[in-house]
Parts: C-alpha cells; sequence; structure tokens
C-alpha cells in the first residue's frame, strides 16, 4: 500500500536538519502524519526518505508571556492546544478552532506545525494564524528565519520551505487592546473540513468604537489560506454595523476563487464565504466590544 | 537503506515487544498480521472510521493513521487489553447489558475511544460522551445506546456515584 522508504527518526532539530540537507528533495518530514499518511496511501507522495521527527520532544511546548506573546512548538499535539489553560485563557479562538479540528483521535497524534506545512487551504490553523498576525520561525543548518503565517502557503499543499528547511514554532503576539476574533467553518458533521471557514480579528479604537484594523482569512476559498484584504477595508476606519457586515461578506465573496467538488460547488462556496464573513465578523466585533 | 528493516521496540497491553519491522508497515497491521491480535478492526483504512482505535500512552488514537515505528517506546493498549483476564472491563460490560452491541464490527475501536475518554474524564457530561465517539462510526447508527452504555459505565467505574 504505502510505497517502500529508508527511515529516521532524528532525536534532535539539528539531527533532522542535517538529514534533511542530506537527502534534499528525495526526503519528507513527517510528524504526526495524519494527513500526509492518506497522500502516502494513495501513493501520491511516494518519499525515498522519510524523516520522522514525531519524536523530537523539544518541538512539542506552549509558552505563553505577557509582553512576547504565545510560542507554540511545530510538535505541540492538536489536543493540547484545545485543552492549554493558558490558550483558552488568552487565544480562545485557537481552542476554539481546535475543538472542531476533525475527531479527539486525530487531535491526540496530530501536530499544529504538521497541519501547516500539510499547506491544505482547507485546514482551519492557517487562517486563524493569519487573522492573529503570527508569525512561523523556520530553521534551516545554523540558521533561522521568521516569516508571516500569511506568506508560508504558497499554493495548493506547496510551502514556502526550502529543501532544507523546517518549521519550528509559531508566535502569536498578544492581541492589541479591545481585539475580538473568531472562527467558525461550515461543517456537514463535527470535526469535518469546512467546506468554507471564515476568521476574522477586529480590533477597536478605545473610545469611539471605530475599527482600527480587521483581518479576514478565508478557509478552503482558494489553493492558500486567502486574506480578504477588500472586505477588510470595508470595515477598517469604520463604526461597524450590520450593513457594513453584509457590505464586507458581499465583498468577501468579490475576492475568493474556491474550489468545485463534491462537497460543494465553487458557486454555492462564494455564497457561504459572504455569509461566514458576515456572521464570524459580528461575534469578532461582540467580543472585541467586550474585551 | 530502502526496505531495511527497523528495530522496534514497544509495549503492547503490557508486554515488552522489540521486533523488527518494514519502515511502511502501519501499526495497525503490526498489530493484527504480525502480533495476530485481530481484535483491532479494519474498516476504512483511511482514517475515517474509528473501527482501529488503539489507545498510544491512554489516548486514543487510529492505527491505522500511525506508521508502526511511530509507536517505538511508547505502550500500546487494544481491545485485548482491557479486560481484567475472564472479567469484562465495565464498559465492555456495560455495552452488553445495554444492548448497543449490534454487529460489533466498529465496538473495539468504540471501546478504546471511550476507555481514553472516562481515564481522563471519570464523570463526563453527555456532550463530552458524543465528542469522545465523535471518530467512530457505526454502520448501524447504533449511537444512542452506545452514549448510554457509557454513561453507566463511567458511573460504575465511580462506584455507583
Amino acid at each position: 500500500m504505502i510505497a517502500g522508504f529508508e527511515y529516521f527518526a532524528p532525536k534532535t532539530v539539528a539531527e533532522a536538519l542535517s538529514l534533511l540537507s542530506k537527502y534534499k528533495e528525495g526526503a519528507k518530514i513527517i510528524a504526526g502524519g495524519q494527513s500526509m499518511l492518506v497522500v502516502m496511501k494513495q501513493r501520491l507522495l511516494t518519499p525515498e526518505y522519510l524523516i520522522d521527527i514525531k519524536g523530537i520532544t523539544d518541538l512539542d511546548y506552549i509558552k505563553y508571556d505577557e509582553k512576547q506573546g504565545l510560542k507554540i512548538g511545530a510538535l505541540t499535539i492538536h489536543r493540547a492546544i484545545e485543552q492549554s489553560s493558558v490558550i483558552q485563557e488568552h487565544f480562545g479562538v485557537l481552542s476554539e478552532m481546535e475543538g472542531n479540528l476533525a475527531t479527539i483521535q486525530t487531535r491526540n497524534w496530530g501536530t499544529i506545525g504538521g497541519n501547516l506545512c500539510h499547506s491544505d487551504p482547507a485546514g482551519d490553523p492557517a487562517p486563524v494564524f493569519i487573522a492573529l498576525m503570527a508569525k512561523l520561525k523556520l530553521a534551516s543548518p545554523g540558521k533561522e528565519r521568521i516569516i508571516e503565517a500569511e506568506e508560508f502557503s504558497k499554493d495548493y499543499l506547496e510551502t514556502d520551505l526550502k529543501p532544507n528547511e523546517m518549521l519550528t514554532e509559531i508566535q502569536v503576539p498578544n492581541p492589541p487592546p479591545h481585539t475580538g476574533t473568531a472562527y467558525e467553518k461550515l461543517m456537514v458533521m463535527k470535526g469535518d473540513m469546512g467546506v468554507v471557514g471564515a476568521a476574522v480579528s477586529i480590533t477597536l479604537k478605545t473610545g469611539n468604537g471605530v475599527c482600527e484594523n480587521a483581518r479576514i482569512a478565508l478557509a478552503n476559498c482558494s489553493s492558500v489560506p486567502l486574506r480578504a484584504k477588500k472586505a477588510e477595508k470595508v470595515l477598517t476606519g469604520k463604526t461597524i454595523n450590520n450593513d457594513l457586515l453584509t457590505k464586507a461578506g458581499e465583498v468577501a465573496a468579490t475576492e475568493v476563487d474556491p474550489p468545485d467538488d463534491v462537497h460543494g460547488s465553487a458557486k454555492y462556496r462564494r455564497e457561504m464565504a459572504k455569509v461566514f464573513v458576515k456572521r464570524v465578523a459580528k461575534i469578532a466585533l461582540e467580543r472585541a466590544k467586550a474585551a | 537503506m530502502k526496505g531495511e528493516m527497523k528495530e522496534l521496540k514497544l509495549t503492547v497491553n503490557g508486554r515488552p515487544y522489540e521486533l523488527k519491522v518494514k519502515p511502511e508497515t502501519l501499526l495497525v497491521d503490526l498489530l493484527r498480521q504480525e502480533l495476530k491480535l485481530t481484535g483491532t478492526k479494519v474498516g476504512c483504512l483511511d482514517s475515517a472510521c474509528g473501527a482501529c482505535t488503539v489507545n498510544i500512552d491512554g489516548k486514543a488514537v487510529r492505527s491505522c493513521s500511525v506508521l508502526a515505528l511511530q509507536a517505538n517506546g511508547h505502550e500500546v493498549t487494544t481491545i485485548e487489553g482491557v479486560a481484567d483476564s475472564d472479567k469484562l472491563h465495565p464498559i465492555q460490560q456495560a455495552m452488553i447489558d445495554h444492548g448497543a452491541i449490534e454487529c460489533g464490527f466498529c465496538t473495539p475501536g468504540m471501546v478504546m475511544s471511550a476507555k481514553a475518554l472516562l481515564a481522563e474524564n471519570p464523570n463526563p457530561t453527555r456532550e463530552a460522551v458524543k465528542e469522545a465517539i465523535q471518530g467512530n462510526l457505526c454502520a448501524d447508527e447504533g449511537y444512542v445506546k452506545y452514549i448510554e452504555a457509557i454513561e453507566i459505565a463511567a458511573r460504575e467505574m465511580r462506584g455507583g456515584q
């Protein structure tokens, strides 16, 4: 079923990077493998060398600091993010998102870094991290670079990672005061991949309640997690009311280029993008007012 | 070298094993074909049905979606390791007594998901029970009986409280 490969289980990041540098394009990293083993079974992916990093315990952490914000090691499992009290307190949207990501079995073994590196535009974490202005730390031998979360996915299942690089950490800054963030997706059953999903973050100015900053990122609406920048502009600088939320949804629907498949036609997804941007922005706005 | 067998040390149902496996072997195939623990079922082999659910270090995981080598150094529990010799586990007993078992194919996976739930949360809400078996499909649609049986078992395990 799965094509044969040579297997390595490095215990440190340095060891993993040295294997990557040695085998380059022939090598593929596996973390929890919850998405990757599916494509390996289908033989859409047949690596010569498999570098199993699941055992690198140094990359399994959740750290929070009032100044620096949140840092999540790439090999943290989804279930740990969902259940983390510090995440529930300071970044509730991440825990909510994880609670609807696949099933408990998948969340018990799958990792946050593996999910991002799979770069499926239907994935839930990427749009939420983009809305939260997160950054990703990518390591290569003797070097590190930090990029914006929205720069990471380049195309369907393709990322900005160079053959000798691996994702090691997700950094989420503390949101400014009066910020609310929300994520919802259209599911047939709880835990399904979203037919579409929308993450919205809204920051209000102190005092007058005018929207200072809005970020909207959509799942399954393009070949990458899509930032709806025109829809953001509809909200930024305005006092948000219901009409404006409707307008933001309508504008977002013009920005998407959704897939057309068995789960939903492109036309239906465009309509749902409109509905979900409005719905989720409304929740984000209420949270910003309460924050 | 490609095709080279790799060493694997793990514990299955309390028993330590030292084995050599092909790297592409899935955990479910190791359990069923090498160790002959066929209580763990294969439904879809595509991470959709949950019939192959086992516990790794006490957590519910799909054994069709883990390489056998990824279980290196871990403790795996399968349905064969749940009963205390001839005495069924309270989850198994409750499922029988309450008529939760129909064709039985999904039952081992259901038991393993329920066992992981009750280890973490001895007094789960109905929502938590539903969520715990959300990834276990029952072709007979026998979900309500399963949910009730898990609640009965939870009460029994708490000493009737």
